[in-house]
């Protein structure tokens, strides 16, 4: 089915997300949709599947003008999209969640469609339980499920938007492949990113925002820096790892057990250097988080010991560690770390006191424009922090760390940002270990890890692996978050 | 609701304009509510407002009576600012009045008869105070240790406190000779607050009532401590995290509105128009009107302050509908509920098609 799209605009108040966006996929192809956070990739998305309506604009299939008043409706003609966040419903069971949103019919014939998920399922290499509670399949897994789900309602047209953010390396592999199969199969699909090598790996083609506006195309194989201009208006220099000479012990982890619910970290040791980079790697869930909540004091271990530049820290709350200067940054930006509906002048007010009991309000909102323009944030001192975009509230949590952090702790510090920032924000925590701080953190890019980091550690069921990311290829580290090499 | 919350900015003091047009429809919208309600019973709206408007502001004295009644409201009101901007629904606020009450008494029984009036007043007026604390804090343990949501933890606490009331009036402190439910007997006109001849308000309570409202409105806008009230109220994991203390801020803060609901409670003991005595509900609703005096003014102190004013104005005001015209007072809480829920309803609208949009 071919899909075009005619000077589509759709505003938010005042400030454009589509600004007369004009472009076609040809049927049959897979069309990359290219643009930093905030180009408003999704926004467009969303007006071609049905989620909102477009202020101005008109949508063609296959040359018939349309409009859709629902997802519904889009799903009805042939057009289906995959969203970010799944949007299923983790209790009930797969077959259940495979059966919900199927139109129209009063008996539920159980068996029949039970066969026919199967059936969709084998060619793809998909595997997994249709009588399992979907909370039990990984996010990866739900993905695949509900782009089967599209395919059974006859969606020729498959949307995906930013699928590969929170899936493993073997998922992203699998899911690439089954696109590749679609397409043969004469289906179309647009696949929406942010990072350049997926797209120029997967893609025929590929439409490029920014800002609203389409900003150009290129038929692949193309140039990376082609798109990176077409993507920043102008090019970018990547920094790598610097070579920071060692300092002290920072954090020494001691035989350490550790344990949630489901997982167990044991018999643990690690020792982190002052200026040291400690990549966390793994699939989601494998241990990596243990071994950061329990650095933060967040967790008790259930054995062995913890020092923070050689004071002991086994057992104390959290704010004795906050105040030893160990920072925890959690993955949820607007979860675990700002809080939305208060403005930047307010976060500066609660991390850092100037007098016991009244707060200057004029040299606070000084101080918070001050480390607006050192962090380079869009934002005004009285912003809330929920109208910021994601780069933009990541450099927020970094500028609101205190003075001489010893230990930085960050889940995904750039999960979901786009080269620009993820840039800014290493450069940040460069700075910092140049001056002795050591940062521990978590990544499912593997080219972060080996980029950044002085040494790996992999998870894999609650057991560790370290690679010296100097060394290691991303075929071995990718090999080991699969499991290989752990006795 | 995001949006709505940054409107409000850091002071909750400011309106903007379309929120404010919004509350003068729903004003008018409560209004032509209630005037069918009094249709459909068959008497005459403008007759009714009329009385209710002469019955709170009439003569001298009923403008007496209507500043007496706002005084609880406005400490309770005062109290109440501090547990929703930590994100807490005080719904005991009704049992802390109680057993502000409660200890107030307690105090002027055993030290009538040893210390001068004024010593009495004060230390009932301190020892009301530490009543509604406990009673605050123990709906604000019961969540925090106990795991028991601080609404229900407080609907528990209020029937509690209200069963102590009934006992001590049947029992411990019963009247000479039988105990009634009317209540203990009453203190003298010595343990009343001072008030102007003619004009039955005492200075006392109004500025104890503004006063609190002033001192709670610059804790939450220039202090630490409000701010970190807010935080807590807003995302208690972010909050945690930035090394904000939220179990003592929660005890604090339910402490903090337990102690102005206790004052209120002695208030409703010594006050110039009170009954001077401890009787069963002497809460009266108080605590109850002034949550919705909060929700109304938006968590904002300024507004707290009319608001409050012009519900003891309708409570005072519509009890002069049974007097002249055979006709219920509980008219006023009709007029009342439907200014909240029409109030609500437009709030509920705003946020629905004035909200921002997400990419």
């Amino acid at each position: 089915m071919k899909v075009e799209l005619k000077a589509i605009h759709k505003y938010f108040g005042p400030v454009p997300a589509n600004d007369g966006v004009t472009f076609s996929v040809e049927p049959g192809s897979l069309h990359g949709l290219l643009g930093e956070n905030g180009a408003g990739k999704s926004t467009l998305m969303k007006v071609l599947s049905g989620v909102l309506s477009p202020d101005s604009g008109e949508i063609l299939l296959d040359g018939r003008p349309v409009s859709f008043d629902s997802p519904a409706r889009a799903v009805e003609l042939g057009v289906g999209m995959l969203h970010q966040d799944p949007l299923d419903f983790p209790p009930l069971s797969v077959l259940d969640n495979f059966l919900l949103g199927s139109p129209g019919r009063w008996r539920l014939d159980r068996s029949g469609v039970r066969h026919q998920l199967l059936a969709l399922l084998a060619p793809f290499d998909f595997q997994f339980d249709p009588d399992a509670p979907v909370s039990d399949l990984s996010l990866g897994e739900r993905q695949q499920l509900e782009i089967v789900r599209l395919l059974w309602l006859g969606v020729r047209v498959l949307i995906l938007d930013e699928p590969t953010t929170v899936i493993s390396a073997q998922q992203r592999a699998k899911l690439f492949s089954a696109l590749r199969r679609l397409t043969e199969e004469g289906k179309t699909v647009i696949f929406v990113s942010h990072k350049l090598e997926e797209v120029t790996s997967l893609c025929n083609k590929v439409t490029v925002l920014s800002h609203g506006k389409m900003t150009g195309e290129a038929t692949m194989p193309c140039p990376t820096d082609r798109l990176v201009q077409m993507m920043f208006g102008r090019s970018i220099t990547v920094r790598k790892r610097s070579n920071v000479d060692l300092g002290g012990p920072i954090l020494e982890i001691d035989h350490l057990t550790v344990s949630d619910w489901r997982l167990e970290v044991k018999d643990f040791s690690l020792n982190v250097s002052a200026g040291e980079v400690i990549g966390l790697a793994g699939l989601e869930g494998s241990g990596q988080h243990l071994v950061t909540r329990v650095s933060a004091g967040l967790l008790r271990p259930k054995a062995g010991r913890i020092r923070v530049a050689h004071r002991d820290m086994t057992g104390e709350p959290y704010h004795q560690f906050l105040e030893a200067g160990v920072i925890f940054m959690p993955a949820g930006r607007l979860e675990e770390g700002l809080i939305a509906g208060m403005t930047w002048t307010e976060h500066v007010a609660l991390v850092e006191r100037h007098s016991p009991f009244w707060i200057d309000w004029p040299l606070t909102a000084r101080k918070a424009a001050r480390c607006i323009r050192e962090f380079n944030i869009k934002a005004k001192p009285d912003t809330c922090v929920e109208e910021l975009s994601g780069g933009n509230q990541q450099r927020t949590l970094l500028a609101l760390i205190p003075p001489h952090p010893r230990l930085l702790l960050l889940e995904h510090p750039t999960r979901g940002l786009d080269i620009e920032s993820t840039e800014s924000i290493w450069g940040l925590l460069l700075d910092w270990t140049r001056s002795g701080t050591a940062i521990v953190f978590m990544s499912s890019d593997l080219d972060e890890l080996l980029d950044r980091s002085d040494r790996i550690l992999v998870f894999f069921g609650g057991r560790v692996r370290v690679l010296d990311a100097r060394q290691a290829t991303v075929e071995q580290l990718g090999e080991a978050i699969g499991g290989q090499g752990f006795k | 609701m995001e949006a709505k919350a940054s409107n409000k900015g850091r002071t909750g003091l400011s309106f903007k304009m379309t929120p404010l047009l919004l509350r003068i429809i729903a004003l008018l919208g409560a209004v032509l509510l209630s005037g069918a309600a009094l249709l459909i019973i068959g008497a005459s709206p403008l007759d009714a407002f009329g009385l209710i408007l002469s019955g709170a502001f009439g003569s001298p004295s009923r403008l007496a009576y209507v500043m007496t009644a706002w005084v609880p409201v406005l400490l309770c009101s005062a109290g109440l600012l501090v547990t929703f901007a930590a994100g807490l629904w005080n719904i005991g606020i009704e049992g802390q009045v109680v057993m502000g009450a409660v200890f107030a008494t307690g105090v002027m029984q055993c030290l009538q008869p040893v210390l001068p009036p004024s010593a009495v007043l004060i230390l009932a007026a301190l020892a009301g105070i530490l009543g509604g604390v406990l009673w605050g804090i123990s709906a604000g343990a019961l969540r925090l240790y106990g795991n028991v949501n601080e609404i229900f933890g407080g609907l528990g606490l209020n029937f509690i406190a209200g069963s102590l009331t009934v006992y001590l009036i049947l029992g411990p402190w019963k009247r000479p000779g039988i105990g009634s439910t009317s209540g203990t007997l009453p203190f003298p006109p010595s343990l009343w607050l001072p008030a102007f001849k003619g004009f039955h308000v005492s200075p006392v309570e109004v500025l104890l009532g503004l006063g609190a409202m002033g001192l709670i409105a610059a804790l939450l806008r220039g202090t630490y401590l409000g701010l970190q009230f807010k935080a807590v109220g807003k995302n208690q994991r972010s909050a945690f995290l930035m090394g904000v203390p939220i179990g003592r801020r929660m005890l604090l803060a339910f402490a903090l509105c337990g102690g102005l609901a206790g004052l209120a409670g002695w208030v409703l003991i010594v006050g110039t128009s009170a009954r001077h005595n401890l009787f069963p509900l002497i809460s009266s609703g108080y605590g109850f009107l002034a949550i919705l005096v909060v929700l109304l003014a938006n968590l904002s102190a300024l507004w707290s302050v009319p608001i409050s004013l012009f519900f003891a104005a309708l409570a005072m005001g519509s009890l002069q509908l049974p007097l002249q015209r055979q006709l219920d007072s509980s008219l006023g809480g009709v007029i009342q509920g439907m200014l909240v829920l029409s109030v609500l309803i437009t709030q509920g609208l705003q946020s629905r098609f004035f909200r921002r949009g997400g990419r």
